[in-house]
């Protein structure tokens, strides 16, 4: 039972890196209503700023500063020289203008900040805490609880800033009706502006937290897709839909990789592996035909 | 569809009875605040509006009327600055200009309702009405994210406010539903809150009473002219209903395939050759 709960809360832990990801995909959908596949090669395009600047001779805190001023830049210049331009588009053009956005960057990163596979040293090892092992016999790691920490700081603030504030409710404004919002005063252009600034701000954590974990290299564009699965379970337009589904998708797929070969194996026969790779997908498909707005979406009804 | 068939026809002549039209006689109509000359708007080759002039004067019930796709709502875009005009020049308030941006507008007291409902579906009755008080409120982002206090006061201020709105049009009781839940005819009266609550000098309604039945008319008809009345508001409003536009207007600008045809009380209009024929649909 030990070694369950230890799977299980580890499993949260890192599922909870991915809500930070996920959380980047909700910022961009809740207020303009568009799907930025770019949200992944942003974690990366930040990531790697972080380490380029460091390779010029910057210190961390610095290279992180700077790393945010890019990712700023970044934010505004796809809302001014992509998004203005499509305004009033069907949302699918939109899309395909984020997933040029991601070849885009994935190209100009390595461009300008090397691609070679370099690591963040974030000062706190991934090393078991020991009071806790001592206590409980379970093995926490204190990256994973640093990280949490982080996730669950970051998406507080956002949540408040989303329900509390005017500029979050122009947000949410922008978001539902766009030619509504303008009769309103709220000035489109600076809305979005805030919204990209903040998706980036996202996308730097979550490049920081994933660059220390895994290493800054090109794979970091894949942890977008397990958000995905995320953003199924929690809803795609809700902050705190983004941290359950992490959790629920950490938790499942660190335990569908210990506890699921030897039943297959029994089913079917033969050697089952790297079930985590694909199991929150099916996971999430399965999902989508019980639920397919997730658990803290917006259902929405049409009437015919 | 032929003109002779078309729907408002029907009720083009019952305007003159009913005696709504007293309750407002005693506000004063001022000048003019806002004076269009010769707009004219197009999309590549479709004219949507050709050569328009008139004014709106302060404290007045200003209608827009016209068959289907006169360019009835194109004009409240213009005004609105949704909309810029190739020709012609707007002065409002004692500004000319070729056109009006939608942000200043909103900023400068004009407010608007839209023909087919925009509301944020998501948001509670009272958060859409609480977007109305955008331009009243101060505090920006950093301020939000800093001065806590100071912004949780601000938002407690607009709260009276907009709960005043709640009464004025009687939608005390669905404050707390999501807007996508309510029937028809009550969204068209929570579109209505969120423009008030920006406490505008002028309103544009575009079709405010589009799909209701009667008694919900009857209720838009008393709001519209209370807030007139009341608050003092110059309205412009698009309607399709002649009783209600003969009613509660004072004065009608008539359009067809996007020409003026005809500007005056509505009992001038009414006698307007052209708009007689334009509206019967008799040889153009």
């Amino acid at each position: 039972m030990q070694f369950f709960f230890e799977i299980a809360i580890n499993g949260m832990l890192s599922g909870l890196m991915y809500s930070l990801v996920a959380l980047g995909f909700v910022l961009i959908y809740k207020a303009s209503g568009v799907f930025n596949f770019a949200q992944g090669s942003m974690v990366y395009f930040a990531a790697l700023a972080v380490v380029g600047l460091m390779d010029k001779g910057l210190p961390m805190w610095a290279a992180i500063v700077g790393a945010f001023v890019v990712m700023l830049i970044v934010g505004l210049a796809t809302e001014r020289l992509v998004l203005r331009k499509l305004v009033n588009q069907p949302p699918i053009t939109l899309f395909m203008a984020t997933i040029g956005l991601s070849f885009f960057l994935e190209g100009l990163g390595p461009l300008l900040f090397g691609s070679e596979v370099r690591a963040i040293d974030l000062g706190i090892v991934d090393e078991p805490i020991e009071a806790i092992m001592n206590a409980t016999g379970i093995g926490i790691s204190k990256f994973d609880l640093f990280a949490s920490g982080m996730v669950i700081v970051l998406v507080t603030l956002l949540s408040l800033f989303f329900q509390k504030t005017k500029v979050g409710r122009a947000l949410r404004a922008v978001a539902d009706d766009h030619q509504a919002a303008l009769s309103l005063g709220i000035p489109l252009q600076h809305i979005w502006a805030i919204v990209w600034g903040l998706a980036g701000f996202v996308a730097l954590v979550a490049g920081l937290l994933w660059g220390a974990r895994n290493g800054v290299q090109y794979a970091l564009t894949m942890t977008a897709l397990k958000a995905l699965p995320v953003l199924i379970l929690g809803g795609f337009t809700s902050v705190p839909g983004a941290i359950v589904g992490g959790l629920i998708i950490g938790a499942s797929e660190k335990l569908a990789e210990i506890y699921l070969p030897p039943i297959m194996q029994d089913m079917f026969g033969g050697n089952f592996g790297g079930i985590e790779g694909w199991f929150p997908y099916v996971f999430a498909l399965l999902f989508l035909l019980v639920r397919p707005e997730g658990l803290f979406g917006e259902k929405h009804i049409d009437r015919v | 569809m032929r003109r002779s068939e078309d729907p408002q026809r029907q009720n083009f002549h019952r305007g003159q009875e009913s005696g709504l039209k007293q309750m407002t006689d005693q506000r004063k109509i001022g000048e003019v605040i806002l004076d269009l000359q010769g707009i004219s708007l197009s999309f590549g080759g479709v004219r949507a509006l050709t050569d328009i002039s008139f004014d709106v004067r302060q404290h007045e019930i200003r209608a827009i009327i016209g068959p289907n796709g006169a360019g009835k709502s194109s004009m409240l875009n213009v005004i609105n600055g949704v909309y810029h005009p190739q020709q012609g020049s707007i002065v409002f308030h004692g500004e000319t200009r070729k056109a009006m941006n939608p942000t200043r507008v909103a900023h400068q007291g004009i407010a608007r309702t839209f023909q087919n409902i925009a509301l944020f579906k998501g948001m509670t009755v009272l958060d859409n009405i609480m977007t109305g008080r955008n331009t009243k409120m101060r505090s920006g982002l950093f301020s939000n994210a800093i001065w806590w206090g100071k912004a949780r006061n601000e938002e407690i201020a607009h709260r009276r406010k907009v709960e005043e709105v709640i009464d004025f049009l009687e939608i005390q009781h669905i404050r707390k539903t999501p807007v996508g839940r309510l029937p028809y005819g009550l969204q068209k009266r929570v579109e209505l809150a969120r423009a008030l609550a920006a406490e505008p000098n002028m309103l544009l309604l575009d079709e405010p009473m589009a799909g209701m039945n009667v008694e919900e008319k009857q209720d838009m008809c008393r709001f519209v002219l209370d807030v007139n009345d009341q608050f003092g508001t110059t309205i412009v409003l698009i309607e399709h209903d002649m009783g209600v536009v003969m009613d509660i207007s004072d004065r009608v600008v008539v359009l067809d395939y996007g020409k003026k045809i005809g500007d005056g009380t509505p009992d001038e209009v009414m006698r307007n050759p052209d708009v007689i024929s334009a509206y019967l649909g008799t040889s153009h």
